[in-house]
């Protein structure tokens, strides 16, 4: 699904924050990616998700390499991959409804065919009470199942999490790791960028290990 | 058989995807309406110059005069009568009227005095003659005519005055062009740089809608379409605003018409009365104003999205 093969990567002229970095994240697998913090694991999202662009090496993703493709095309591939941004990048003038429907409303989908989906999904991140509900109102682990929600509404193939559980007490931690491996066994494959090692134990998964900028794969 | 499906809550009417009201775009309407309604001021005024210079050529160019001068023992009064049939002979004559001795009283008396005994003072006698402006008689010809078979007579066919309101005329409104194009341009600046203003409070809409998959023309499109009617909104408040500036000094320059003020003011620009022109300059402002709105917000977001990605080719930028 994913390969990435020697990928380098630097910003501006300071020494490389990922070097030689190789792997690939097959179809349907989960993998937690690791590492201290300024380790390089948000950048290395950012690489998956097509928002940064490799210094050197290469990258593809759903067989198309990303060095060589289009920008118009950036956004079609885009919406193979949900992604729960660490700061959950919610529109505050938007319901959680809207919000987690967006993704479906950009691609021209009207409101009579996604309706249930959404409400659907709300209910299964445990937030169909609260439908119409405005994102200042929601609490920290409340807006980051509204932005998993979102991320997933369109069925992605991968879904990538920045710290999903990070301003969320351990108990709601459990529970939205929870709905990722539920959501791996539905099909999605799953890599969820976090430091929190207890997170990691409750799940019998590969761990992707940053440090210095290098790579270490632990299946 | 029944429906088993449960009933969804009720959610109201989708928001739109840009947030509406935000103190950025209250601030980018104002703006615009302040701009517009100079810019529709300006061209309310080019517009009423304009129409007044053309009346004052028309209304001057439409008369000719030929004038009497008084001598010892000569007879004015039978001078005027043979004055006026000449005149009156020639094609391209509407009229030709004596100017009697009680409305050369009437026109003297504003300097004079009231109370004037005209036959004591020495004073020329005219001869006023309605010009047919689509043929115009041959003023040479009929002066050369006047002069012949009337002792003291000469024609003034006001050319000279013409000739001067015309160019003074050109000059105003060639100025007054000058200033309206100022303000146009800076109308068109202040949009283009309100707009963006306005837009970088929306960066984050845009980087999310990037995200998300939305295409670059969709997400332009929403931002065109609500910066358009903020646009259109701001400049219709301020065109609004000057029409109804108009009115109000064109019904104070009626109420005043009597008054000495009232009458200068009506000798130059008439009844203040709105041309209709100028409703289609403020058109005009109204459309180029929402327009450039429309594009700068396009242009921005266009700009916005090549620069997430030309972040994605070097981070440190």
């Amino acid at each position: 699904m994913i390969q990435f093969d020697h990928v380098g990567l630097r910003y501006g002229l300071e020494q490389e924050v990922l070097r030689d970095v190789s792997f690939d994240i097959p179809a349907q697998s989960f993998q937690f990616l690791t590492g201290p913090s300024g380790a390089g694991k948000t950048s290395l999202l950012r690489l998956l998700f097509m928002s940064l662009r490799p210094t050197r090496g290469q990258i593809r993703i759903f067989d198309q390499d990303v060095l060589t493709l289009p920008r118009a095309d950036l956004p079609i591939l885009r919406r193979r991959i949900g992604v729960v941004f660490q700061d959950f990048r919610l529109l505050n003038h938007m319901t959680i409804f809207e919000n987690v429907a967006l993704p479906l409303r950009v691609r021209g989908q009207t409101e009579e065919i996604y309706r249930r989906d959404v409400f659907d999904l709300l209910d299964w991140v445990g937030l169909g009470a609260k439908v119409n509900a405005l994102p200042p109102v929601l609490s920290g682990g409340e807006k980051q199942r509204v932005a998993i929600a979102r991320a997933l509404i369109d069925q992605p193939e991968i879904l990538l999490a920045d710290e999903p559980t990070g301003n969320v007490d351990p108990q709601m931690a459990r529970r939205i790791l929870r709905l990722f491996v539920e959501l791996n066994r539905l099909g999605t494959a799953v890599v969820i960028a976090t430091h929190d090692l207890g997170l990691m134990d409750q799940v019998n998964a590969r761990r992707m290990i940053l440090s210095r900028g290098q790579l270490d794969l632990y299946d | 058989m029944t429906d088993t499906k449960p009933k969804l809550p009720a959610t109201r009417r989708a928001a739109p995807i840009v947030p509406p009201g935000s103190i950025a775009g209250q601030a980018l309407a104002t703006l615009i309406a302040i701009m517009s309604f100079l810019a529709c001021v300006t061209v309310g005024g080019v517009s009423l110059v304009q129409q007044s210079a053309g009346t004052w050529q028309s209304q001057i160019s439409r008369e000719a005069t030929i004038q009497i001068r008084p001598a010892e023992g000569f007879d004015i009064e039978t001078a005027l009568v043979d004055a006026r049939a000449i005149a009156a002979a020639f094609d391209g004559v509407r009229d030709a009227r004596i100017i009697d001795v009680s409305e050369t009283t009437a026109l003297l008396e504003p300097w004079l005095g009231g109370g004037l005994d005209i036959e004591a003072l020495p004073l020329p006698r005219l001869v006023v003659i309605t010009i047919d402006e689509s043929s115009p008689p041959d003023f040479s010809a009929m002066a050369a005519a006047i002069e012949e078979a009337v002792d003291n007579a000469t024609l003034d066919d006001h050319r000279t005055w013409v000739d001067r309101l015309i160019s003074m005329a050109r000059t105003t409104v060639f100025f007054g062009i000058c200033v309206l194009l100022l303000v146009l341009a800076a109308l068109l600046l202040t949009v283009v740089f309100a707009t963006r203003g306005a837009m970088s409070s929306n960066h984050e809409v845009i980087e999310v809608l990037h995200f998300i998959g939305a295409r670059g023309g969709y997400i332009a499109r929403q931002f065109e379409r609500r910066f358009f009617l903020v646009g259109l909104a701001g400049s219709t408040l301020g065109a609004l605003a000057a029409i109804l500036l108009g009115f109000a000094v064109s019904a104070w320059g009626r109420a005043n018409v009597t008054t000495a003020e009232g009458e200068q003011l009506a000798a130059f620009f008439g009844d203040f009365s709105i041309p209709v022109s100028a409703y289609a300059g403020i058109l005009l402002v109204l459309v180029s104003v929402s327009f450039a709105t429309a594009a700068t917000t396009r242009w921005t977001v266009i700009r916005t999205l090549y620069e997430i990605d030309e972040k994605r080719a070097d981070p440190s930028l």
